[in-house]
């Protein structure tokens, strides 16, 4: 048994906190950059000034985005790892209180829907455990803008709507609030499961990266099919028309009930802020 | 095309949908809550922290600033969840709001009404627009933390029309 300290884990998420915050992925850079055509568009302009802004945000270690959002953690755990000292919750949440206070990263979680009073350390994070093989624990950090969550959905569709009823549902979907989710955006789909895990499988689809082919044959093509019609809806770049409106679709699928056909779409903005760490 | 906050307000007539201005001058920001508080103020008649008439409002939250910076990032938030307390706040005097995303009817109606301009900075870019900042200051509501009323003056902040005073709009 691999025993690790949650002390060396709470240090290492207090720098991820910030490293994820002023870094924004190669594969997003990459992707915005092969859109741009260098006229005098407004579509353009938006695409330089979030490449200019990465740039600025990595030199200056700076928010790339001024929400710096709820931390979500997707957690893998060898089974043969103890952890000595804080439990894996404890010390995750103590790292992004620490971080976002250290870094000037912006609180932004409330206690209460209602009572809305700030945490004032931007805990809890929402943090997902699975549990695998080895003896390591792989965490990835999602920190995760309030816009573009806003402009996710989740329906309960049936069996007999199929593929065509899923499409329709996420065109009218992003038709209704693409444009406020500061687009380009990477869209999450969750097909499956039920009404509270398929929300989780659309955030999980968001981690994959731009380029990264679905292991389902059939998945990356219907992937390839929605990503071509939602660049059809000429929303573009931050609701202002043009291209891209979307990035990528990324899907994931679940076993579920044969009445149910639970589909979630969770919306990526273009500062898709996610990053992984191995300890 | 560079100008100041005193030339469109002057003009907010010139400044059609679609025109990419540098703006400079002195900006309030305030989102959801600090629009409720303002406009309860308003209903019952009370002082308010901001002069609002002739004002800049800017849909902002921003992040602290570290001890060797002016401010954090600070790029708009989306403006769609302040239209049920924008006509009010037109109604009483703001004419430059700046956010990112679509407006109901009702604020391109109150936009035309008070011949009022809506302006979209790119969202997600905050880093960037925090180097146009060349002060930043606390007005109101300190308990609100990043929702609190501060008062930024900008150099050539990038920003688009979108909702002009004839009620043009970009959105498609």
């Amino acid at each position: 048994m691999r025993k690790i300290e949650s002390k060396d884990i709470i240090s290492r998420i207090t720098d991820l906190c910030a490293d994820a915050n002023f870094n924004l992925p190669q594969d997003i850079t990459d992707c915005i950059a092969s859109y741009i055509k260098n006229d005098d568009s407004i579509s353009d302009k938006i695409l330089k000034e979030i490449l200019e802004n990465a740039k600025i945000a990595s030199q200056e270690k700076i928010a790339l985005c001024q929400d710096t959002g709820t931390a979500n953690f997707f957690v893998k755990i060898g089974k043969n790892v103890e952890i000595v000292g804080d439990d894996i919750f404890c010390a995750i949440n103590k790292g992004v209180a620490q971080g976002y206070t250290k870094y000037y990263l912006r609180k932004s979680i409330v206690c209460d829907p209602l009572d809305r009073i700030n945490t004032k350390d931007n805990t809890p994070a929402n943090i997902y455990c699975d549990f695998t093989d080895g003896n390591e624990i792989e965490i990835t950090i999602l920190t995760k803008g309030g816009g573009s969550e806003n402009a996710s959905f989740l329906k309960m569709l049936t069996p007999l709507d199929g593929w065509e009823g899923i499409k329709k549902f996420v065109i009218e979907s992003i038709k209704l609030k693409g444009a406020n989710a500061c687009p380009p955006i990477i869209v999450g789909l969750g097909i499956g499961g039920d009404f509270a895990s398929v929300g989780l499988l659309a955030k999980k689809a968001i981690l994959r990266t731009i380029g990264s082919k679905n292991k389902k044959q059939e998945y990356d093509k219907k992937e390839q099919e929605l990503l071509e019609e939602i660049n059809k809806l000429n929303i573009g770049p931050m609701g202002l028309g043009g291209v891209p409106t979307a990035l990528a679709v990324f899907i994931e699928t679940k076993h579920c009930h044969i009445a149910s056909m639970p589909v979630a779409i969770n919306i990526q903005c273009h500062s898709c802020r996610r990053k992984t760490i191995v300890l | 095309m560079k100008i100041t906050i005193e030339q469109l307000l002057q003009n907010t007539d010139k400044y059609k949908a679609g025109t990419q201005i540098e703006l400079s001058g002195t900006i309030y920001t305030a989102r959801d809550q600090a629009h409720k508080r303002l406009v309860s103020l308003l209903n019952n008649g009370e002082k308010l922290p901001v002069r609002l008439k002739d004002s800049c409002i800017y849909y902002c939250g921003p992040c602290p600033n570290s001890p060797d910076k002016i401010i954090g990032s600070c790029g708009p938030t989306t403006a769609s969840r302040m239209d049920v307390y924008t006509p009010a706040m037109l109604s009483n005097g703001v004419k430059i709001i700046i956010g990112k995303g679509k407006r109901s009817k009702e604020v391109v109606d109150s936009i035309k009404d008070n011949k009022a301009i809506y302006l979209i900075a790119t969202g997600g870019v905050g880093a960037l627009i925090a180097q146009k900042v060349k002060s930043f200051k606390l007005i109101a509501f300190e308990d609100l933390g990043p929702e609190a009323i501060y008062e930024l003056v900008v150099k050539d902040f990038p920003l688009i029309v979108a909702i002009d005073c004839f009620g043009n709009t970009l959105f498609r």
